[in-house]
Parts: structure tokens; C-alpha cells; sequence
């Protein structure tokens, strides 16, 4: 027995492509999916997955990262599937890549027109958390109503002189909806708006797609005296240097000794072999 | 060094197939079990599997418990994956269960009633002591009498004085498919009764015991329920008539429930129902127990208990996207954490800071006091206090 290239069929990939135009046309806005069950788990990334299998042809040259890694154990069974199921190139190196599937991460590198960004997306209701029905989330997004989720930011502030979230920190598309980032630090939030690819977001146990399309205003929410602001680690990575990067925190025994990588490894490997090069 | 150890890779993945490929089997000197067997003896656990997989195989659903090692949400994951991928021809005409041929039927409603009652295989007298001799094959079953007269629904006879709320019309449109299309609250009952069909018995039963004490009370009679295989026919659009393509064993359960009335409509009893492949007695009642619960909002009653809210409920029945959900927290999060590692640092040392600038002393012992507080007091003071 074979699979349809990439898996899904025909017929479901029309429909799924139907949803994402419906998202670059609305961006931000949560488009309802007829979400297919898929032979990895519900959180592993099935709503990427369904979206990579919709967009994904021939020609193109595929890279995974899971935690801005493209090692990690869940990002190396994505690549396989794709691999397996479609036969496409694949890549650790951002700039070849056509199409990229992220969790938690977007590369440090920007992106170039023509490519397309896929998130995995846990919860697309980035208000879960403040209200949980999804009929009433549905009725603010509607009304443009996001007073709670300022309310939230501001109650952060007083009480703890700052905004708590410091992942999947929400951000205004296109100045109209309301969107969550999927779980990317707030680091990555300024690399959102204005982006050159094409950045698509699946949630497969949700069942929702949405799209920020290229060059499209994103905003992470803030107040004009406490602007957003992005954190990063304090340090500079022990592999290449970079002081600019995301850092991942490594302990290295168990006397609390740490140091500091690059989250994004295919980010890293590239200065430190320049480097090597430059010596 | 703790990097590599979290990096995966393609070999390790390989190794822990392997790995679990070894576990699956076990020893090797005991034989290997047949998914035959365990559609023979274990099948009320194929029931369950087809139930929640959405499949009726049984050949299918044996060999998918075996793969799964007998986890059975596993099982029906698998059952799910497979099933996506098949091609859809038809959808069935209602099947008429009316006609089943029972092998199990009991009404706690009547004494006696036309059909009559039938206990057929059930554990629901059986004294739960281990069998520490099993083994030996049974006798036979007595023979069983040919189906007699006809087993009419039991709350048909309710029905002929007007005293239960008749079955809804047939919808003029196709029903809703759970399988195919996004959900949306609020939900009909079609696409309610699909997700309980297919949702975790063990979330039904607990829901449904919920109820019973108090939160969302319904006044539950079990009606009817029954055992039995029914005919599934499809109308193929070429031939205009419906045909006959196989028989499934099905378990129904008509509840009859409290009564509700209006100014316009004379009091009637209210019914929930239950229906799934096999043979599950458990998860049909408590799927009619819980589908009555939520026809709470549709019969004016007030809506506050978890089994009367129907977004609480289809939201969170299904067990495949539970368990994918819950389990994924298994997956790396260090990104994530990262970034709430440098916030609550921050927090600390603002919060260090602006001690330090009231002048108060705060020691490392207060720093480090476990555990810390949901919402860390800013007043030095009170802190103090609750050395």
C-alpha cells in the first residue's frame, strides 16, 4: 500500500489549501479546518504537519527545526516523515530551505521572499487562557474586543512590575486581530511583522489554520510606558560567540556550572565555521 | 555533557524502535499472541478500540491492540490513523435497531414487556472472584431460542400515550462528520452524539456517575438497553434503493429521564441515548446519561454542572487528542522555559532592588526560601514577617 505524495489526499490538501488563502486573505484571523488525524500524536505538531503537506511539492527543499534545533528527536521525525512520504530534498542550512516547519522558534537568519514559514501551533486562541470557550473567544475576536487581554498585561505589570509571559506573548496582526505567535519566546515577536516569507499556522487538535502574510504589520502588545520588550539570556554562545542570538542554558554538572548555545544550531554551525575558515 | 544528551537524532530514535519492538514481545519463549486470540478473548476490548478508533474491524482493532501492547488508546490512535486515510463511499441509512437481532436486552422500566427481557452474556451477576483455574474450555451455552416476537422499543409503549418525548425528525440535510469537518459551539446534537460515540469511556463513565450525584441531575431510567447486530445498508445514488452490506453488533441505551413540560406542551419524560459498536454496556449509559445532560440548555433547565456544558464536554471526550495534548508536555520545552527563566531572574532582581531601596535587608535565606509564592509579595515587610 502507498501513501498520496506527502500523505494527505488530494481532496483534503484542497481543503486545507482553501483555509490558508482564507488566512493570507484575513491575516490573523482563525480559520475552522476539517483537521485529519495523522499518524504522529495530537502536540507533536499535526497542524504543521497537515499545513506542510498541503503546501509542499516536488521541487521544494524542506528543513524542521524543534527548539530552533534541527537535531531534536521530534524535529528529525518530521523531517523523516516528509522525507518518507514525499520524497523532497531536505536541509539543515535556513537559506536553502524553501519551506521550514518551526516549534517554538524562528530562525535567527531572516528569511527571503518565496520562502514559507509553518508553525506549529499548540493553542491559536491566544485568549484560552483568560476565557476558555471558544464560542465567546470567536464573538471578541468578532468584535475586536481585547480589553482582557490588555487588562491581563496590565494586571502583570502591577503586580510584578512586568508582563509575565515571556513565550507566545500575543501580538495585533495587521492591527485588527488578535494572534497568538504559537509558543516562540518574545525574543522572536519582533521578526514576526514585516517578514519576507510567507509565515503559516497550524493547529491540528484545534482544527485551525491562520496566516500572516509577507511584509504584514505585527505588533506585540504593550502600553506606551511599558513598551514591549524582548529578553534574551545575558551571555554569549560558548560555540560561536554570538551575542545577539537566543541562548539556550546548559548545565553542565551538578554544581549549577552553566553555559550558553545558540538555540538555533544551523545559526550557530554557520559562524562557527566561518570562524574556523577566518583562523 | 547535558546538550547531547537532550539532542535526539535519527539513530537514537531508530534504538528506541528497536527497544520498544523488543518490550512489545516480551519473552520470546512464550508464544507470541494472535490477533485472532484477542479478537476471540479479549473482545471486549476490540469493542472499545473500534469504538474510540471510529473503525469497525475487529481483525484490525486485535491487530492494533497487539501493537499497542494492550495500551487501548494507543490502539485506537492507530485504528484513527488508518482510518483517515480510507476513502469514504456512502453514508448508511439510520440503522434500525428496532430490528436488531438482541442477544442482550434488559428494560429497568417494566417488569415484562413484549420481546421480553433478556439477559444474554453479561458479567451483572457474576461474583467477581478470580477464576484461578480458568482455562478449561466452558460448556456451551445453552441454546438460545430463536428470536421470538419482535422487541419493539420499550419507550415506544410510553410513547403510544404521549408520556415520552417522540424521536426528533430526520434532519432534511446530511448530518454533521466529526471526521470531516471542524466543530463549532454550539453544537448540534449530531455532532454531540459523535463525539461521545467515539470519546474516552472512562471521561462518559465519570461524567455520566457525575450527574447521578447532583451535578447536572437527571433523573436516569434505564429504558432499554440492548445487545444485538443490526443490518447497515446504504442507498448507492446509481441504484436509488438501499441494500443491505453487512451487519454490525451494536449496544443501545435508551435513558428515560425527568420529565419537562410547558405552558404549551403537557409534561413528558425526556430521553438521552447511547449508542457504540460491540458490546459496551458502560459507555452507552454513560454517553446517554451525559447526552441528556447536555440537552440541559435546549429543555430551559439551568446550565452549571461540567456534563451540561457542551463545550467542556466535546471539547475534552476525545482521548487521542487528550492523551496527544497532555503527553506532548514530554516533548522539549527549553526555549520556552528559557525565556520564563530570564523573566522570573528579572522579576527577582527588581524585586531585590526595590527592597534594598526602602532600605530593608533581604537576606539569600529569604531568596531562596522554597516554595516560592504564586504571586511574590512586594512588601518587604510581610515577607519578612513569615520567616
Amino acid at each position: 500500500m502507498t501513501y498520496n505524495f506527502a500523505y494527505l489526499d488530494e481532496q483534503t490538501k484542497r481543503m486545507i489549501r482553501r483555509a490558508i488563502l482564507k488566512g493570507v486573505a484575513i491575516p490573523g484571523h482563525q480559520v475552522p479546518f476539517g483537521s485529519r488525524e495523522m499518524p504522529l500524536p495530537y502536540g507533536w505538531g499535526t497542524g504543521g504537519i497537515q499545513v506542510m503537506a498541503a503546501v509542499l511539492g516536488p521541487a521544494d527543499v524542506l528543513k524542521v527545526i524543534d527548539q530552533g534545533a534541527d537535531d531534536t528527536t521530534n524535529a528529525v521525525s518530521i523531517r523523516r516523515f516528509f522525507a518518507r512520504t514525499a520524497g523532497v530534498q531536505t536541509t539543515t542550512r535556513t537559506a536553502e530551505a524553501t519551506v521550514i516547519q518551526t516549534r517554538h522558534r524562528i530562525p535567527e537568519v531572516p528569511l527571503h521572499e518565496g520562502q514559507i514559514l509553518v508553525y506549529q501551533v499548540p493553542m491559536p486562541e491566544p485568549m484560552a487562557k483568560l476565557e476558555p470557550s471558544r464560542a465567546e473567544t470567536r464573538r471578541m475576536h468578532g468584535l475586536a474586543e481585547y480589553g482582557l487581554m490588555h487588562v491581563k498585561l496590565y494586571e502583570d505589570i502591577a503586580r510584578l512590575g512586568h508582563v509575565s509571559t515571556s513565550y507566545d506573548f500575543p501580538v495585533m496582526v495587521n492591527g485588527r486581530y488578535l494572534m497568538s505567535p504559537s509558543p516562540i519566546p518574545a525574543f522572536d515577536n519582533p521578526k514576526l511583522g514585516g517578514m519576507a516569507a510567507l509565515q503559516l499556522f497550524g493547529a491540528g487538535r484545534e482544527k485551525r489554520i491562520y496566516a500572516v502574510p509577507p511584509y504584514t504589520e505585527v505588533r506585540s502588545l504593550d502600553f506606551d510606558d511599558h513598551p514591549f520588550r524582548p529578553v534574551r539570556a545575558p551571555g554569549v554562545c560558548a560555540m560561536c560567540g554570538s551575542g545577539t542570538s537566543y541562548l539556550d542554558e546548559v548545565v553542565t554538572d551538578d554544581r549549577g556550572t552553566r553555559m550558553f548555545v545558540c538555540s538555533d544550531t544551523d545559526y550557530c554551525g554557520e559562524r562557527a565555521a566561518m570562524q574556523d575558515a577566518a583562523e | 555533557m547535558a546538550y547531547v544528551a537532550v539532542k535526539g537524532g535519527e539513530r537514537a530514535i531508530d534504538a528506541a524502535h528497536a527497544w520498544l519492538a523488543h518490550d512489545r514481545r516480551g519473552d520470546p519463549a512464550m508464544p507470541q499472541v494472535s490477533p485472532g486470540q484477542i479478537e476471540q478473548q479479549l473482545g471486549r476490548a476490540v469493542d472499545r478500540v473500534m469504538a474510540e478508533g471510529s473503525l469497525m474491524d475487529r481483525g484490525l482493532a486485535a491487530l492494533a491492540i497487539r501493537q499497542a501492547q494492550g495500551d487501548l488508546i494507543e490502539a485506537a490512535f492507530l485504528l484513527r490513523a488508518y482510518r483517515t486515510t480510507l476513502p469514504r463511499f456512502a453514508n448508511s441509512e439510520p440503522v434500525e435497531t428496532a430490528a436488531m437481532l438482541v442477544t442482550r436486552r434488559v428494560s429497568a422500566i417494566f417488569k415484562d414487556l413484549p420481546g421480553g427481557q433478556v439477559l444474554g452474556p453479561t458479567y451483572d451477576y457474576t461474583h467477581r472472584l478470580l477464576d484461578f483455574i480458568a482455562g478449561a474450555d466452558p460448556a456451551p451455552p445453552q441454546e438460545a431460542p430463536a428470536q421470538p416476537a419482535p422487541m419493539p422499543p420499550a419507550f415506544g409503549i410510553l410513547g403510544r400515550e404521549g408520556l415520552v418525548e417522540p424521536d426528533a425528525p430526520a434532519p432534511d440535510s446530511a448530518p454533521f462528520d466529526l471526521t470531516r469537518e471542524p466543530l463549532a459551539f454550539p453544537a448540534g446534537r449530531d455532532a454531540r452524539l459523535q463525539a461521545l460515540a467515539r470519546g474516552d469511556e472512562g471521561f462518559m463513565l465519570a461524567l455520566g456517575y457525575s450527574t447521578q450525584r447532583g451535578y447536572g441531575s437527571n433523573h436516569p431510567f434505564v429504558g432499554e438497553l440492548r445487545v444485538g447486530e443490526a443490518s447497515v445498508c446504504i442507498t448507492p445514488p446509481e441504484l436509488g434503493f438501499a441494500i443491505d452490506i453487512g451487519d454490525a453488533v451494536l449496544t443501545e441505551c435508551q435513558m428515560v429521564n425527568q420529565f419537562a413540560g410547558s405552558r404549551t406542551a403537557p409534561p413528558q419524560f425526556t430521553r438521552g441515548y447511547g449508542l457504540a459498536f460491540g458490546h459496551q454496556e458502560r459507555r452507552v449509559m454513560g454517553m446517554a446519561l451525559v447526552d441528556r445532560a447536555m440537552r440541559a440548555g435546549e429543555l430551559g433547565e439551568h446550565v452549571s454542572a461540567p456534563a451540561q456544558d457542551v463545550e467542556f464536554v466535546v471539547s475534552h471526550c476525545d482521548n487521542v487528542e487528550a492523551t496527544g495534548f497532555v503527553e506532548h508536555l514530554k516533548l522539549p520545552h527549553y526555549v520556552d522555559f528559557q525565556s520564563e527563566l530570564e523573566t522570573i531572574r528579572q522579576m527577582r532582581s527588581d524585586a531585590t532592588r526595590r527592597c534594598e531601596e526602602r532600605g530593608e535587608e533581604r537576606s539569600d535565606a529569604a531568596i531562596q526560601e522554597p516554595p516560592a509564592p504564586p504571586s511574590p509579595p512586594l512588601d518587604c515587610h510581610a515577607e519578612a514577617g513569615s520567616q
